[in-house]
């Protein structure tokens, strides 16, 4: 059987993946988002913590996938449903590129735009929420979109674990030695990934702030 | 200190974390509506003391009096938008059209909508700008214009003080005397008390009502432009040397 007919046969099996994938995905980066962006601001202002924070991202980075599933499965709530587990791993890894590069945005801000508004009076809140992240945006931006583009990829070895999605498919066709059912898995998350890619760059391109005045 | 005061440092000491001392027990006093110059040469500690001014930097010892209360006292934000802050580098927000650099600090104070867009242009025309330069991005604009957009922001919520550090230091030799003329014009206008940070004689000669000399963070001199050029003090004299050697190169040819 080749990969259109198998396509074909199974396409209602190929979406509900598809759907399982960008819901591990979607849900792990929006946790991500909320949790290594406000870590990211948090070592502008607390230089100390800089390296720690950094350390431990980097850290996370360099486990291996199926080991760091391995090793949160005993955790409670958490290791009761694969799902959880695979949301929560794609999350970590995808903390280091949100934390650097929002990071590296904010103290990339030209020193005398920070300077003046200061000067102005405008308080911290409004310094960050005014001037330093909006400034940020497209660096921050780059690293979501570095962070959806690795994620989309591991999260195909939550397959492994049992948390679904079209890494399903990709371990099924190499238990059956069978490549139309692996490319079945593998082309649409490579597609996806191109997708987030391409819209997340256009984005990122949108919001780059103009030459610095 | 007299009523007539605006800005008093009162044995004024800045320290740096590793102890050096950038600014030594400076004492002076500001007027109401002159424009104090602080002349020195680069690692003087004019900028340290022009900062000290509106808290960028905190005193090490002594204090700063502005209207007459120390700025310790004051509520930080307060007294950074009671001091118009104009630096060289502009810093103009790279993300908002000339109309919302200039009216930025108005629309946080939240002024109606009509009165942000009526004080916006009026400081364009005051600062010598088109009026149809409100909607551009300050990458559209040239060193001269970005400048006056700077001092038309340090103004927006018409403060009565206004420190500048060097605001016209970056711009061609042209420009910058269409600008300095035309500050010292605006300046008699509106009657704002200026310090002023430069290490041009020149333009210290040319806008100062008085004329502080620091030198290795220690007042040399307090005097008016004529006495500056008439001073015995060997470093005034050294200063004054310097420029004159400037000026007959300008008046041999």
């Amino acid at each position: 059987m080749n990969f259109w007919s198998f396509m074909v046969q199974n396409r209602s099996e190929v979406v509900q993946l598809t759907v399982e994938h960008l819901w591990i995905v979607g849900i792990s980066t929006l946790l991500a988002v909320a949790v290594g962006i406000p870590l990211g601001i948090l070592i502008t202002r607390r230089p100390a913590l800089h390296n720690p924070v950094i350390v431990t991202a980097n850290i996370i980075q360099t486990i291996p996938s199926l080991a760091l599933f391995g090793f949160l499965l005993p955790a409670p709530w958490i290791g009761e449903r694969a799902g959880r587990l695979a949301i929560l791993a794609l999350m970590l890894y995808a903390l280091l590129p949100l934390i650097r590069n929002t990071y590296a945005g904010i103290k990339g801000v030209d020193h005398a735009v920070i300077e003046a508004a200061r000067g102005m009076g405008l308080t911290d809140w409004q310094l960050l929420y005014k001037v330093e992240l909006p400034l940020a945006a497209s660096v921050i931006l780059a690293g979501v979109r570095v962070a959806v583009v690795i994620s989309v990829g591991l999260a195909t070895i939550a397959a492994a674990i049992g948390a679904g999605g079209l890494g399903e498919l990709i371990f099924r066709g190499l238990a059956m030695v069978n490549n139309a059912v692996i490319l079945a898995g593998a082309v649409p998350a490579a597609l996806m990934a191109l997708t987030a890619d391409f819209v997340l760059g256009w984005l990122e391109k949108r919001l780059s702030p103009p030459r610095a005045g | 200190m007299t009523p007539e005061t605006a800005v008093e440092f009162r044995n004024v000491s800045y320290r740096l974390a590793d102890g050096r001392e950038i600014l030594h027990a400076l004492s002076l006093e500001v007027r109401r509506g002159e424009i104090l110059v602080l002349l020195g040469r680069s690692g003087s500690g004019k900028t340290t003391a022009l900062k000290l001014v509106n808290r960028l930097h905190e005193a090490s010892a002594g204090d700063v009096f502005i209207e007459g209360r120390a700025s310790r006292e004051w509520d930080i934000i307060k007294l950074r938008r009671h001091i118009g802050y104009a630096i060289q580098e502009v810093g103009l927000f790279p993300h908002y059209t000339v109309s919302r650099n200039i009216g930025l600090v108005p629309a946080i104070e939240q002024w109606p909508a009509e009165r942000i867009e009526a004080r916006v242009q009026a400081l364009v025309k005051l600062v010598g700008l088109n009026a149809d330069i409100g909607t551009r991005y300050p990458h559209q604009l040239s060193g001269g214009q970005r400048q006056r957009v700077g001092v038309a922001r340090a103004l927006a919520a018409d403060p009565p003080i206004l420190i500048m550090d060097e605001p016209f230091g970056a711009l061609d030799p042209l420009t910058r005397s269409d600008l300095q003329r035309e500050f010292l014009s605006l300046q008699k206008q509106l009657g704002k008390t200026v310090l002023f940070v430069t290490h041009d004689l020149h333009e210290a000669l040319l806008l100062g009502t008085r004329i502080a000399l620091l030198e290795e963070g220690q007042l040399v001199s307090l005097s008016s432009p004529q006495e500056f050029l008439d001073s015995s003090d060997a470093l005034v004299q050294k200063y004054v040397q310097a420029f004159s050697a400037a000026e007959q190169v300008r008046g041999g040819k």
